[in-house]
């Protein structure tokens, strides 16, 4: 049974006070809040099993390798992922797209086509920008409608023989779309293109069964998902992460090493190179427990009615404008009021303790499209209430008549 | 008036404010009357980077003091800016680099100083001290 009030006594922070007023965190999108579950594992790593992994003989080393394994098979079960070793553990979802650009670069000759969609975070476009300056392959876009949906009609007829790679966001940062992956990923391999999926903002909302999509990669940041920060993963079907050739080198990423001639680990480890987030690790395996526990379900189904009455009680206020009408979308809500700026908006919504995010929310490309220097991002989670939905609509409105 | 005195002017003014939305209310209306700069200031090279909003700014030097103009797209932002140029405009560059900023501190407003914050008031500041030593070096 989902019991709100319940859930959120496992958020400690939800307790404090910004400004003298009873915090409404409503920036979920950039960052979750960790419950105690994961806290306790956190500090009962460096309490109890501090130490590095993969080497020592002794029992530290062994229970800390223990507990940072059993966290990477957490991580694959929850997204039935076939094997546990393709499950990479990285510093986050940034990191595990440059990996796989850069894997890519001995990959694409002059002239492949690279398909990307409209409406990307930026981490989800530079590092493929970079890889096309060194290969000289070509990025085509995916354009979006004023709903904040991808046109399908015209991804389809980007796709040609040329296409090597497709990458796209599972859920939009910025606007909440809900993007329909499966009919990409379809279509990708139909003209053999690999298809990258960034599930950093879905995976708080859904749980992606990555073998039933057929990705070839998918990617998250546990701190998302009530995980800390500093550590996420990359999934790569075992074909492709062997056909990818090592990102950094380092310790644990070897087999033998001479001055002639270095060998590279077998997978996951090619891929983890140096000591890694040990403790963010076993943490995120803990996040992902304490999701399940929730269940994604319970969450889906309280997300959406919270994103259905903070919209229509939003929409109430005049000259409100939500970005990101799509019909499927989680529970991020993007708005401006007619003349007035997104920051100032931000800025008296903080003196109320409200944490919003403001700005291009690194999808510049989306901005632009809607001609706007950004947005006020409203971006809930299953902890959040209607009564916080009632106090942000309270303060936008109060904001608004200082505003205008 | 040197910048001295209206820093104590400006400190005077914030002081008969009770609370934080009073203090902003002032500033906003501060922002609604501020004279905006000429359209033809208004272009790329004058944006100060790293704001979430966009400021301009424009000095130039009248009879050895200089004068600033400025205008933002966030009215909080062009407030913060009414009162800098109230500060540093028509003064004398040698006394706008010789300026302190703490008042901003005192006036309640404190948070906005920090360089982490993306409202651009500290690269807001350093622009008009920045105008002031290039044109202290043409006045020397």
């Amino acid at each position: 049974m989902f019991d709100v009030t319940k859930i959120r006594a496992d958020f400690p922070i939800l307790n404090r006070e910004v400004n003298g007023k009873p915090l409404v965190y409503l920036d979920n999108a950039a960052t979750s809040q960790t419950p105690t579950q994961v806290i306790d594992v956190i500090v009962d790593y460096y309490q109890r099993l501090n130490a590095n992994i993969h080497r020592g003989v002794h029992t530290l080393s062994q229970e800390a390798t223990d507990a940072y394994e059993g966290a990477r098979i957490k991580i694959q079960k929850h997204f039935n992922i076939a094997k546990s070793h393709e499950v990479i553990m990285t510093s986050g979802t940034t990191h595990s797209i440059n990996l796989v650009a850069n894997g890519f670069s001995t990959l694409l000759r002059q002239g492949d086509e690279l398909v990307v969609s409209a409406m990307e975070h930026h981490s989800n476009i530079v590092p493929w920008q970079m890889l096309c300056e060194r290969t000289g392959a070509i990025l085509k876009v995916i354009p979006m409608n004023e709903n904040g949906e991808l046109v399908m009609d015209d991804f389809h007829s980007l796709l040609s023989e040329k296409t090597k790679l497709v990458f796209c966001n599972h859920v939009s940062n910025a606007l909440g779309t809900v993007n329909p992956i499966e009919e990409i990923i379809n279509a990708s391999h139909k003209v053999g293109a690999a298809v990258l999926i960034d599930g950093a903002q879905a995976a708080p909302h859904i749980k992606a069964d990555l073998q039933a999509l057929d990705i070839d990669f998918y990617t998250i940041s546990a701190h998302k998902v009530c995980g800390p920060t500093g550590v996420g993963m990359l999934y790569g079907k075992e074909e492709w992460l062997k056909k990818l050739p090592p990102y950094q080198g380092g310790g644990e990423m070897i087999a033998e090493v001479t001055f002639e001639k270095t060998t590279y680990a077998d997978l996951p480890h090619k891929f983890e190179a140096g000591t890694p987030n040990i403790c963010g690790g076993i943490a995120f395996g803990a996040a992902v427990d304490y999701m399940n526990s929730i269940g994604f379900d319970e969450i889906a189904e309280y997300e959406q009615e919270l994103l259905d009455y903070a919209t229509a009680e939003l929409l109430k206020i005049e000259g409100l404008k939500i970005y990101g009408t799509a019909e499927q979308k989680t529970s991020v809500i993007s708005f401006n009021i007619e003349h007035i700026h997104p920051y100032d908006i931000g800025t008296i919504l903080d003196k109320l303790g409200i944490a919003v995010r403001t700005g291009h929310h690194c999808a510049q490309p989306i901005m632009d499209f809607y001609k706007i220097p950004g947005t006020v991002r409203a971006s809930f989670s299953f902890y959040n209430t209607k009564k916080e939905v009632d106090v942000l609509v309270e303060g936008v409105k109060r904001a608004r008549n200082m505003l205008l | 008036m040197n910048i001295e005195t209206i820093q104590e002017d400006i400190i005077d003014e914030f002081s008969m404010f009770d609370d934080w939305m009073q203090r902003y209310e002032y500033m906003i209306d501060l922002g609604k009357a501020l004279p905006l700069i000429e359209d033809q200031y208004k272009t790329d090279d004058n944006i100060i980077k790293g704001c979430q909003s966009k400021v301009w700014v424009h000095a130039e030097l009248d009879d050895n003091k200089l004068v600033f103009t400025a205008d933002s797209d966030a009215i909080i932002t062009k407030g913060i800016i009414a009162i800098l140029i109230r500060t540093f405009s028509n003064q004398k560059p040698q006394d706008i680099i010789d300026a302190n900023t703490n008042f901003i501190d005192e006036i309640g407003l404190k948070e906005h100083l920090s360089p982490t914050r993306a409202n651009g008031l500290v690269s807001m500041i350093k622009q008009l001290k920045l105008y002031a030593v290039a044109y202290q070096t043409q006045l020397n």
